[in-house]
């Protein structure tokens, strides 16, 4: 008997009582990412309580970003932002001198209407320091969306003409520096014919170095040349975006960014599925090569081979289901790699779904489902999470991913978890990086496996209904 | 505004949630916007709590800053109130959602007509108090709700117990050992046969809040949580409270022979004196530590303190008093109530200090330069950077401070505990002193401490080869009593001479 499915995705919206980090972490990685950049986080000690203990030892190490904490006289107006502001970025840039100050507006600087978009220009031009500010707060945004605002603010600061000069061209294009240390003219221009004769592109997205580099050179294969990544290493070096340029995205949050760079700065945008996962990676590559119209290559054989070397993990996930509960807006692109890895997708929480930027993905979820013979998830924006642990209850699913205000209890009830948040923190793009993926969806399994005998499933007794 | 990347105390709502989420099927609601309920990531993974975590919160998101919650929050208690059945709801507002001036009183008054259990809103100012106050507060507050309650219900009941009793006031969630100092008291209070009437707020139904009049005494161990509740207890019934924290051997018997003339003026007629010879000179192994010659060996080394009022005075009297350590500094981060630590450490250390900045602490620790250090989480982390072993001793902390086996500060078995912990960290830095002088460490190429300061004098090789020769906790001192030396010589360069004749000099 075959049980009805429903052809296309359905889409539902819940109550938005859900769990999720309050989208200033960003600054988390966003200073290490930025090396030359300092975050100041403007608002309470809320704020600066949630920073300390989310970022955990990294607090320690003397990080590139602080608060600026709002003390009464500033929430009455007795005291007066500009001065204060200015009072604290001079003792910053006495500290520390950094290219770039990002000042990240919270709830408290919205709801009492501190205009930072209006006072940056002013205190930039009094103290010489760029300042950036985007407004990271949680009235608006989730988790992730954060890097979202900070990376739309700075696409309005990438230079708008490509350096003439040789020599600035070096300094401005970091990874074509790199890989042509050291090398005679001659070997630079040949070195350049290596790649096809396509528009400048330039991709989108804060990424760990390692990956960026294996992201790169997977697009040197195809003979596709990236020009600038946003955001580069150092503010300095933040890529040129003349009009026309392409751009990509290679993470699903992305969407005030990719907006920006199409309307503000009249680039166009590939819209791609994201490179997480082996299918993503391979779609993100043959649609950016489509674009330029370029056959891919090579691809199909790279594909098999990790494939291969998965399998122990793929093993363990076929034919088991997943719930995500939602939290950091990756939730699509990860259920249709675990689909495609065999897996059933109950629900897809997710915090909210920009159903034009994420059309590709959502595309490729379709397909996959369809070419896997899955049944087609829910997905719930701004869910619910009480009502979520009830559909938990119900459906009992393999595996939940969850954050970490969840993650203890469901596991008390014998249900398997998997902390969300690492999934942002990991490296999860690329052909190279999958590994990394299915290392975190099968942990809880491989552990239980090893505890399944002891008979410790359930560890709270069971609450009396009322 | 001011420039703050740490903070050793929380914001109010902080201490609201920990109150909340102590008692037994009492339900926080916060109003806040996204992302403000990490008190629940803390608590599920800190406590490594099983249960889910009874806070949620009722959105403060773009509609509400346009239009104001409207019915939201009463349909978020009320929803939540027919979901779990909740005792209490505590609405809590957070630094953002006080700033938005909504009539919460309102709210809580409208929900109240529909929902079965109690609603309250938590009373906290959250720009002027912090997370201990505003847990002090709110516990204050939840007690007089229910002894109200009672009063016009007329079920307040008559009397007091048969038998000596007490309440013991303070033992929250997220509070340092608390659990296990909770277990330490009640074993305490079964050895000297008191009763216990009530624990609160941790484990506790707010339907035994009633029967607090009936205990003889209330017992505040923590200094920063429950003394509002006792002073309020003591005012409505008159019932003594007795606020010294048993912790360390003369502390303890203190508290014990303070609530022995508690109990006595009530009519009892007990003599603890017995008792705490036989505990402090046989059963507990601290006084004997005291006297044995590993402790011989830590006469006049050099600590400071940082943490809390309740641990950091503590802590500076068990070193000063009953280890004979130099206690250079004492200080605590609760600056609203500094006069009450100045009272209780003044005369165990050289100085008192103040602050909740951690750099100042950082650099203070750097200066002094000692053997050991204890305090919080991020002192730890100083101690780290300069090499000196530290002891935690007091929040903020890491999950590491909540150990699963049995480890209270106070009583008898915390002096034990507390003599491990200290002797541990002496002896680490010992130990580490033994192995720099056999070679067994590698020389350390890293030679400040202080924690900016760069030295403007040349280390010649040879001479920079001989520091590191130095055991680690005492290379700074020498190395910046030699450039104080060499610099008030005019010497540019230190070499193994410079070095030498500086020790002759200055003892360096």
């Amino acid at each position: 008997m075959t049980i009805a499915q429903p052809e296309a995705l359905t889409f539902d919206c819940e109550t938005g009582n859900y769990h999720t980090f309050c989208p200033i972490s960003c600054v988390a990685w966003l200073y290490q990412k930025i090396e030359d950049s300092f975050f100041l986080v403007i608002g309470t000690k809320t704020c600066g309580y949630f920073l300390q203990n989310a970022m955990g030892v990294m607090i320690f190490a003397e990080p590139r970003y602080a608060m600026a904490e709002l003390e009464e006289g500033d929430i009455s107006a007795q005291l007066n932002d500009y001065d204060e502001l200015k009072r604290l970025c001079l003792q910053i840039k006495r500290d520390r001198n950094p290219s770039v100050i990002v000042w990240i507006g919270t709830c408290t600087t919205e709801i009492i209407k501190m205009d930072l978009e209006g006072l940056a220009p002013k205190l930039e031009g009094e103290i010489g320091i760029p300042i950036v500010v985007a407004r990271a707060n949680g009235l608006d945004y989730a988790f992730t969306q954060g890097e979202d605002t900070v990376l739309a603010a700075m696409a309005t600061r990438c230079p708008d003409k490509a350096p003439v000069a040789e020599t600035e061209k070096n300094e401005r294009n970091a990874i074509s520096k790199l890989l042509n240390f050291g090398k005679k003219k001659e070997e630079v221009v040949k070195e350049e014919s290596e790649y096809v004769d396509h528009p400048p592109l330039v991709l989108f997205g804060s990424l760990p170095d390692p990956v960026v580099t294996q992201l790169t050179l997977e697009l040197k294969k195809q003979g596709i040349k990236v020009s600038g990544w946003l955001p580069a290493k150092r503010f300095t070096e933040l890529p040129t975006l003349e009009e026309g340029y392409y751009v990509a995205g290679v993470n699903p949050f992305l969407s005030r960014t990719a907006t920006t760079l199409m309307r503000r700065r009249k680039c166009k945008l590939i819209g791609a599925p994201f490179p997480i996962g082996l299918d993503g990676t391979r779609a993100w590559i043959e649609k950016i090569c489509s674009v330029f119209g370029i056959t891919p290559k090579g691809l199909d054989e790279r594909e098999a081979q990790i494939w291969e070397g998965l399998e122990e993990y793929v093993k363990l996930i076929r034919g088991k289901s997943v719930f995500f509960m939602g939290d950091n807006l990756l939730e699509v692109s990860l259920a249709r790699f675990l689909v495609r890895c065999g897996m059933t997708v109950h629900e897809i929480g997710i915090p909210y779904m920009d159903k034009r930027y994420q059309a590709a993905e959502l595309a490729l979820l379709e397909k996959t489902c369809q070419e896997m013979g899955a049944p087609m998830p829910k997905i719930v924006e701004k869910p619910d999470n009480y009502n979520q642990v009830q559909r938990i209850y119900e459906l009992k699913p393999d595996l939940v991913i969850t954050g970490m205000a969840h993650a203890n209890p469901l596991e008390a009830r014998g249900i398997n978890t998997k902390w969300s948040v690492e999934f942002t923190f990991a490296q999860i793009h690329g052909f190279t990086n999958a590994r990394d993926i299915l290392e975190l969806v099968t942990r809880p399994l491989r552990r239980n496996n090893n505890l399944k005998d002891l008979g410790w499933d359930k560890l709270v007794k069971e609450e009396a209904k009322i | 505004m001011k420039l703050a990347y740490w903070m050793y105390a929380g914001p109010a709502h902080i201490g609201t949630l920990r109150i909340a989420s102590s008692f037994k099927n009492v339900h926080a609601i916060m109003h806040a916007p996204l992302g403000d309920d990490y008190f629940n990531v803390m608590r599920s993974m800190l406590e490594r709590e099983r249960n889910f975590t009874p806070v949620t919160t009722s959105v403060v998101d773009r509609n509400v800053l346009a239009r104001g919650s409207q019915e939201k929050v009463v349909d978020n208690i009320t929803r939540k109130d027919a979901e779990e059945r909740p005792d209490l709801i505590v609405l809590t507002p957070t630094c953002t959602s006080s700033i938005l001036q909504e009539d919460l009183h309102n709210f809580v008054e409208r929900a109240q007509l529909e929902a079965k259990g109690d609603v309250m809103l938590a009373d906290v100012n959250h720009y002027r108090f912090n997370e201990l106050q505003a847990a002090d507060r709110t516990l204050q507050q939840i007690v007089q709700y229910y002894i109200e309650k009672a009063r016009k219900k007329g079920e307040l009941p008559e009397g007091k117990t048969e038998k000596p009793s007490v309440n013991i006031i303070g033992s929250s969630t997220l509070g340092f050992h608390n659990q296990h100092d909770c277990t330490e008291l009640k074993r305490l209070m079964a050895d000297l046969g008191i009763e216990v009437n009530t624990v609160i707020p941790d484990g506790a139904s707010v339907h035994q809040l009633k029967k607090m009049p009936r205990a003889w005494f209330n017992l505040v161990p923590y200094r920063e949580l429950g003394l509002m509740a006792a002073r309020y207890l003591e005012e409505q019934f008159g019932t003594p409270y007795v606020d010294i924290t048993p912790m360390g051997v003369v502390e303890t018997a203190r508290c014990i022979r303070k609530i022995q003339q508690v109990i006595n003026a009530q009519g009892a007629n007990v003599d603890y004196e017995e008792y705490i010879n036989e505990q402090t000179l046989y059963v507990s192994q601290a006084a004997w530590f005291s006297r044995s010659i590993d402790c011989q060996n830590l006469t006049g080394k050099k600590a400071v303190v940082f943490g809390d009022n309740t641990h950091a005075a503590a802590m500076t009297k068990i070193l000063a008093r009953e280890m004979g350590i130099h206690v250079v500094w004492a200080g605590t981060y609760c600056k609203y109530d500094a006069d009450w630590f100045r009272e209780q450490v003044s005369e165990y250390c050289d100085e008192v200090l103040i602050t909740e900045d951690h750099g100042a602490i950082g650099d203070a620790i750097a200066r002094v330069e000692p053997s050991a250090i204890f305090g919080t989480q991020m002192e730890r982390h100083v101690g780290k950077r300069l090499d000196i072993p530290c002891g935690v001793i007091a929040a903020p902390i890491h999950i590491q401070n909540f150990p699963i086996g049995y480890k209270p500060f106070m009583g008898y078995e915390g002096t034990n505990q507390i003599a491990d912990l200290v002797y541990n960290s002496f002896t680490l830095g010992m130990e580490d002193h033994l192995l720099e002088i056999f070679g067994g460490h590698d020389t350390k190429e890293v030679i400040t401490k202080g924690i900016s300061a760069d030295s403007d004098l040349a280390w010649a090789k040879d001479a920079q080869a001989e520091l590191n020769k130095i055991p680690g906790f005492v290379r700074g001192k020498v190395k910046r009593n030699t450039e104080k030396f060499a610099r008030e010589r005019n010497v540019s360069v230190i070499t193994v001479e410079v070095m030498y004749a500086a020790k002759e000099s200055v003892g360096a």
